[in-house]
């Protein structure tokens, strides 16, 4: 005779081999659904299914900011997802056609998101020690890397970047760090800057 | 909670950047660098490593051989011993005050025998203040002199037998210049007593590494630089006083950091109708905009230019620096302040153009408590004025075909900045950067930024007052 509670742990392992079964059998389906939106392909940085997101791209020819709608593969949690989103970004930055260069080394170390509202992105030293110096091409990388946040993850009402866990006066002579970025009024630096004039 | 509590780490380590214990450090000054380093503590003694004190000075190595230290400097060679006293230079034996430590081939001597040392393996003269740190190789002193002109207001002018670069800090009744990397050394008397009511005495005093001189005053004064950095004047800013001035007057200019800011409506008249500020200088580079061409050097040209442009329109200005001297953020906007001018001008420069940009800040409004602005949201009331400034300049340039593009941005000091203020940044037509700074490039743009200033003077000057 096999005592009950054996019976129904074995129930309960096979129903959870099955669910983790079908998790896995669907998550390979997500990953072969062609991308659509997207001109330039982004490179994924977690495997899964895409989804598509807004990316503000810095171009230094011309000096402008412009909306680049692509998908990439976001994980479940928020602030798992606004590190992806901006790894994603970050990656446009370090590709080979690059409109806007960055340090070959720059990294985004990590993406907090603080209740209620407050996005902290942390830089490592290569992105900041290898950045371009002037008021423009900083401007250009703070906006891009506030703006896309802001537009892909729900609820940001202001930012502050450091630089490998530590505030840093400006990212390269001119950009100041020390106080936080209001969203909203960085989002009219960004209209401005997909302006040309 | 885990990732909360990683994010609330992260926001701690913002909040607590600031304030670590002072380091101690002793400067050595000499004809090839002056530079400041590092003072370890071993058994209750001063230690300094060696190598770090002579690879600024010529070609220097150490062998680390069993218990042993071999030093080559140049053409001489010294041998020092783990845990001994005893130690060799250029074949001499000699004992120093402590023992010798050889800590992960890094040799570390008692700072003690720096000079002694030093002028052993150099072969020179080497002079050494303990108390304060201070190392001097060969005759490298840089001696000052000190005199209030009998003028109205009264000016100290202070001449140094080389240029000198000292960061300078106000508090109230105070001017502090700091001497860092210049090997300024003490007058004959280390308080001078000066026959001024406004400037009454300035004070010498040397400790870790540095110098300082304290000028006391009984109003606010600034700090200017002339004579290629070597004459240093302080004086109280040229402000008109009225009756409702008097409370401003009587606030001295905040300590940089500072808390706040004097409202700048309370004055009456602005002696300088504009301040122009270049851009980075000294030790602060700015952009390298070609291998041989700084930021620094190109928005120092250009302020020059406007300043003169704008005094040929009958538009007074000051100029925040005239030499190659480095001034912080804070430095530039409490002088900004204290003068009361109607405009602020910041120049900067780069290499990816064309033509001119110009930027206002981005602020969010701030409390003002009495007569005082927040230090960080000081021009939040003048956004309006700024983008108006920023508006006639713009005309002014497009009218003059010079390609110019208008924008807000986080740019500090001008959040501090307690009236219109307006910052440039130029370029270079069709990124032919070696025209950058040449006047004929400069001098029209010059010209078109101090036109479109002058268009707009009434409406600066009402407001200023």
């Amino acid at each position: 005779m096999i005592p009950r509670h054996l019976i129904l742990g074995a129930v309960v392992m096979l129903m959870l081999a099955l669910g983790m079964g079908f998790y896995a059998w669907h998550m390979r389906g997500g990953a072969r659904q062609p991308e659509t939106a997207s001109s330039q392909p982004v490179a994924p940085p977690v495997s899964g299914p895409t989804e598509p997101v807004t990316l503000y791209i810095a171009y230094d020819d011309g000096g402008v900011l412009r909306a680049r709608s692509a998908r990439i593969p976001l994980p479940a949690g928020r602030q798992e997802r606004a590190e992806e989103l901006l790894r994603a970004l970050l990656n446009v930055y370090l590709d080979k056609s690059s409109p806007h260069l960055l340090g070959a080394d720059s990294e985004i170390r990590d993406v907090y998101l603080v209740d209620p509202g407050l996005a902290v992105i942390d830089l490592n030293s290569a992105f900041a020690d290898g950045h371009r110096s002037g008021v423009l091409v900083e401007e250009l990388t703070v906006a891009s890397l506030v703006e896309t946040l802001s537009a892909n993850i729900p609820g940001i009402a202001r930012a502050k970047i450091l630089v490998d866990g530590k505030e840093r006066d400006t990212l390269a002579g001119h950009l100041d760090l020390t106080n936080f970025f209001d969203v909203a009024t960085f989002s009219q630096i960004a209209l401005q800057l997909q302006n040309t004039r | 909670m885990r990732v909360a509590a990683t994010a609330l780490l992260a926001i701690a380590s913002v909040v607590l950047l600031s304030g670590s214990p002072e380091d101690k450090r002793v400067s050595i000054y000499s004809t090839v660098a002056n530079y400041s380093l590092p003072v370890i503590e071993r058994n209750k003694q001063d230690y300094v490593g060696l190598l770090e004190v002579l690879e600024p000075l010529g070609t220097v190595s150490g062998h680390v051989n069993g218990d042993h230290w071999r030093l080559h400097y140049n053409d001489a060679d010294a041998e020092f011993s783990a845990c001994k006293r005893v130690a060799r230079a250029r074949g001499t034996d000699f004992n120093l005050a402590a023992n010798f430590i050889l800590e992960g081939g890094r040799g570390l001597v008692p700072l003690a025998d720096l000079s002694s040392l030093l002028s052993r393996i150099l072969g020179g003269p080497v002079t050494f203040n303990p108390a304060a740190r201070r190392v001097f190789v060969g005759g490298v002193a840089v001696h000052f002199t000190a005199q209030v002109s009998n003028t109205t207001p009264p000016k100290l002018i202070m001449n140094f037998t080389a240029p000198v670069n000292p960061t300078i800090a106000t508090e109230p009744g105070k001017l502090r210049m700091t001497f860092t990397h210049d090997p300024v050394v003490a007058p004959s008397s280390p308080k001078l007593t000066f026959n001024s009511t406004v400037i009454t005495s300035a004070s010498f005093v040397e400790s870790n590494g540095e110098a300082e001189i304290v000028v006391s005053s009984a109003a606010p004064v600034l700090a200017s630089f002339s004579n290629n950095g070597r004459t240093i004047t302080v004086e109280p800013p040229p402000v008109a006083a009225t009756p409702s001035q008097v409370v401003a007057s009587a606030t001295p200019a905040p300590a940089a950091p500072p808390a706040s800011v004097a409202n700048a409506p309370v004055q009456a008249v602005a002696p300088y109708f504009a301040v122009v500020d270049a851009g980075h200088g000294g030790d602060e580079r700015g952009a390298a905009l070609t291998d041989q061409l700084a930021e620094k050097d190109v928005t120092l040209a250009f302020a020059r230019l406007l300043h003169h442009e704008l005094e040929s329109r009958g538009l007074h200005t000051l100029l925040v620096r005239d030499a190659d001297t480095t001034l912080t953020l804070d430095q530039r906007a409490t002088m900004t302040n204290a003068a009361a001018p109607a405009i602020y001008v910041c120049v900067h420069a780069a290499s990816q153009g064309p033509g001119v940009r110009l930027y206002t800040a981005l602020t969010t409004p701030g409390e003002s408590i009495g007569p005082f602005l927040e230090w960080n949201t000081a021009q939040s009331p003048f956004q309006a004025l700024s983008d108006a400034a920023a508006t006639s300049v713009a005309a002014a340039l497009h009218s003059k075909q010079v390609p110019v593009r208008t924008l807000m941005a986080p740019l500090r000091p001008l959040n501090n900045i307690a009236t219109a203020a307006v910052a440039i940044e130029i370029t270079p037509s069709a990124d032919d950067i070696s025209r950058l700074n040449s006047a004929a490039y400069q001098e029209p743009i010059a010209a078109a930024v101090a036109a479109g200033i002058a268009d707009a003077r009434e409406k600066l000057r009402v407001a200023s007052k």
